[in-house]
């Protein structure tokens, strides 16, 4: 057996990195590809709908818008269309006309006017003092004076204020062109677009043709207005289109730039928003996920390099038995051909011993036929005899004692008396105690009944429990004590040493094969097992106290023979019958 | 191994009345001094050294008795016990075996041996036997 279970430190590292490489990548890949998917179609459908959402919401108010321009418009119309230049040329009526409208339409209107052909205002109602003023140069005047009406860009003009004209052109009855035009309340207007809110950095305003503001920005725009320009020029006519565009700002970030047109293309309704704003949801998405991600990984590293460590330790403990068992095996293997060696010279040599005692016993046969009463050597050969044949015997009892520990002989059960097992195990350990500088007492019972056991089996436990007490005393000799007790029909036979003991976690294993605590090579850790497997066998038991520091005590119950359990029981049974037969 | 057939008996004059053992064993020392021993013992007795011999042997004559060993370079003791029993099925057959060949000997007992013993033997053990055997054979 070259191959070797148990590797280098390196190897298990290696195992341990492979494992957590392989769990990572088997956890994480699907984890990323699920995530970016995820992630990617969301960013998708929420920019659509955060786009959508933003343009409807510039389509409604650029309609709200509109619908105030035009309303404005039919109001002044209607006005016109009503009365006659004469008419309003009395400032007084003017003024109640004013009055009326501001009434009417929430003070929308500041002032009103009534300018002749020539652009001279001939009446005036409103805070200012307008009346006489000359407007033949001004843009709003020329414009109005080809058109029906007419809605002027936010500008200055005489009064020094922000704000734009409504004129409508009217024809008199005499063929005299003359314009009622109304003031529109600049901050009313303004509010209408003012009021468009979005995120933290959404503005809306109003832009003319030129790119100047027509309204006020609730923010500094700080952005130039080429973006707008562009749209001008190139989508201007087409109403109730929305067009978004999306450009980094002057300060890098990038902004949303939602645009419509209002007033019939005159003006347009902008509102611009940094994109990191309006895709906010995103971010914090994106951030949510991220975290989980990185918890998720987190979770999945630190149980994959716990899982890999410890399956990774489990794998090097099992080697590790593996190998210990292998070695034990393999020593195991080294006894039994060293038993077969033994078996084998055993066999070899009982027949010249059978011959030499048989000869022996042949010189006796003879010496008795023989007249040698006068032969003074006489009892000097029988006595020689005698020895030929004791030794015979004796060899003839280790040949058997070999043949017994490579188990050859198959265990016969004897009526036996294990006071004398036991007395002759004690004995074949004295020289070894000896040597170890250990007392050993034994302690026999008198009287113990017979039990039927096979005395080679006992002689290996005894033997067995002998040694592993004389071991765990090899180094500070001790005392050992072998007792022989009666404990209802089974014999006890005690193995009592004060050796160091076995500590509590050993105890439970010490009877399972291969388990030892002998440096490898000393112990097959089959011994107790053996004795274990003896014991129950013969329907008896064995067990084991010990302390550390203390002692060991084995304790082996062997049943005694079936013959003194029947003794007993007409001893009780025979009184009854007498009263039978009385 | 060879050697040649031993025939002996202590008494030639009671020959025909005494019990008559075959001996087979490869152990030409071993089955040499048995014979001896037994036929001192009163016994009278042939020995033969391989199971082929015995076999000759016994188609010579009857036997009462025969010891077999159980491990024998040219015959299993096994084979020379069936080939026995249907040779003379009356004749009783004591086996010899080494030690811890016990089951072995079981199976002989099975196949009709009469009895077994574990070699070495105790003579006074073997003599005990045969003469039960004797006993047994004749009241057949």
């Amino acid at each position: 057996m070259n191959s070797s279970f148990h590797h280098d430190d390196g190897y298990y590292r290696y195992l341990t990195r492979n494992m957590i490489v392989s769990i990572l990548l088997v956890s994480v890949a699907p984890l990323i590809v699920i995530a970016a998917a995820i992630l990617y179609y969301f960013e998708i459908s929420y920019r659509e709908i955060a786009l959508d959402h933003l343009k409807s919401m510039v389509r409604e108010h650029a309609r709200t818008v509109d619908a105030f321009l035009d309303e404005r418009v039919a109001n002044i119309r209607v006005l016109a269309e009503s009365h006659s230049f004469e008419e309003f040329s009395d400032e007084q009526f003017l003024t109640n006309k004013l009055t009326k409208l501001r009434d009417s339409y929430v003070k929308s209107f500041v002032d009103l006017g009534v300018v002749n052909a020539a652009g001279i205002q001939v009446a005036y109602a409103g805070p200012f003092k307008l009346r006489r003023a000359d407007y033949s140069d001004a843009e709003w005047f020329k414009q109005a004076i080809e058109r029906h009406y007419y809605i002027s860009d936010v500008f200055h003009g005489l009064r020094g204020l922000p704000h734009f004209i409504v004129a409508v052109r009217q024809v008199s009855s005499d063929g005299e062109v003359w314009i009622l035009r109304a003031t529109v309340d600049f901050e009313r207007f303004n509010s209408l677009v003012q009021d468009i809110r979005m995120g933290k950095t959404g503005v809306a305003f109003i832009l003319n043709k030129k790119g100047e503001f027509q309204t006020t920005p609730r923010r500094a725009v700080v952005s130039s207005t080429h973006v707008y320009m562009d749209f001008l020029r190139s989508e201007w006519v087409v109403p109730d289109k929305v067009t978004v565009v999306e450009e980094p700002d002057t300060s890098g970030d990038v902004c949303l730039h939602v645009m419509t047109s209002l007033k019939g293309g005159d003006w347009i309704l902008a509102f611009r928003q940094n994109a990191k704003d309006a895709y906010a949801v995103i971010h914090s998405t994106r951030a949510l996920a991220a975290l989980i991600f990185v918890f998720g990984v987190m979770g999945i590293v630190l149980m994959a390099v716990v899982l890999s460590r410890k399956m990774v330790r489990r794998i090097s403990e099992a080697d590790l038995q593996k190998e210990m068992m292998n070695e034990q095996v393999i020593e195991a293997g080294k006894l039994a051909s060293v038993g077969e060696l033994a078996a084998g010279i055993a066999h070899e040599i009982n027949n010249p011993v059978a011959i030499m005692v048989e000869e022996a016993g042949w010189i006796e046969d003879l010496l008795e036929d023989e007249d040698l009463k006068q032969c003074k050597s006489l009892d000097e050969f029988k006595r020689a005899l005698t020895q030929i044949n004791t030794q015979g015997k004796r060899c003839k009892q280790i040949t058997q004692k070999l043949l017994s520990f490579a188990r050859k002989t198959e265990p016969v059960a004897q009526n036996i008396q294990l006071n004398d097992l036991v007395e002759e195990v004690v004995a074949l350990s004295q020289q070894r105690a000896r040597y170890s500088n250990v007392k050993l007492i034994s302690n026999l019972a008198p009287d113990l009944p017979t039990a039927d056991v096979s005395p080679s089996e006992i002689q290996q436990v005894m033997l067995n429990l002998i040694n592993n007490s004389l071991d765990a005393l090899e180094n500070g000799g001790g005392k050992i004590e072998v007792t022989t007790r009666l404990k209802g029909d089974r014999v006890v036979i005690d193995v009592e040493d004060d050796g160091p003991g076995i500590p509590k976690a050993n105890l439970a294993r010490i009877f399972d094969p291969f388990f030892t605590t002998k440096p490898v090579g000393k112990g097959t850790g089959l011994g107790l097992s053996i004795c274990y497997g003896i014991v129950k066998k013969m329907g008896g038991e064995i067990t084991v106290n010990s302390a550390v520091g203390v002692g060991t005590a084995f304790h082996v119950h062997i049943p005694i023979s079936p013959l003194h359990k029947v003794e007993k029981k007409p001893a009780a049974v025979v009184p009854s019958g007498k009263i039978a037969e009385a | 191994m060879t050697g040649k057939i031993i025939h002996m008996s202590e008494q030639p004059e009671k020959r025909e009345s005494l019990p008559k053992v075959l001996l087979v064993d490869d152990e030409v020392g071993y089955a040499t001094i048995l014979c001896k021993r037994l036929s001192k013992r009163n016994f009278q007795v042939t020995a033969t050294f391989s199971g082929s011999e015995g076999i000759q042997a016994l188609r010579k004559e009857d036997f009462d008795v025969a010891v077999v060993d159980l491990k024998m370079e040219d015959m299993d003791g096994i084979e020379l016990l069936k080939i026995f029993k249907k040779m003379v099925p009356s004749m009783a057959v004591i086996m010899l075996t080494g030690h811890g060949s016990d089951r072995a000997a079981k199976e002989g007992i099975e196949l009709g041996a009469f009895d077994y013993l574990s070699k070495p033997c105790e003579l006074d053990e073997l003599v005990a036997k045969i003469k039960l055997a004797c006993g047994e054979g004749r009241r057949d």
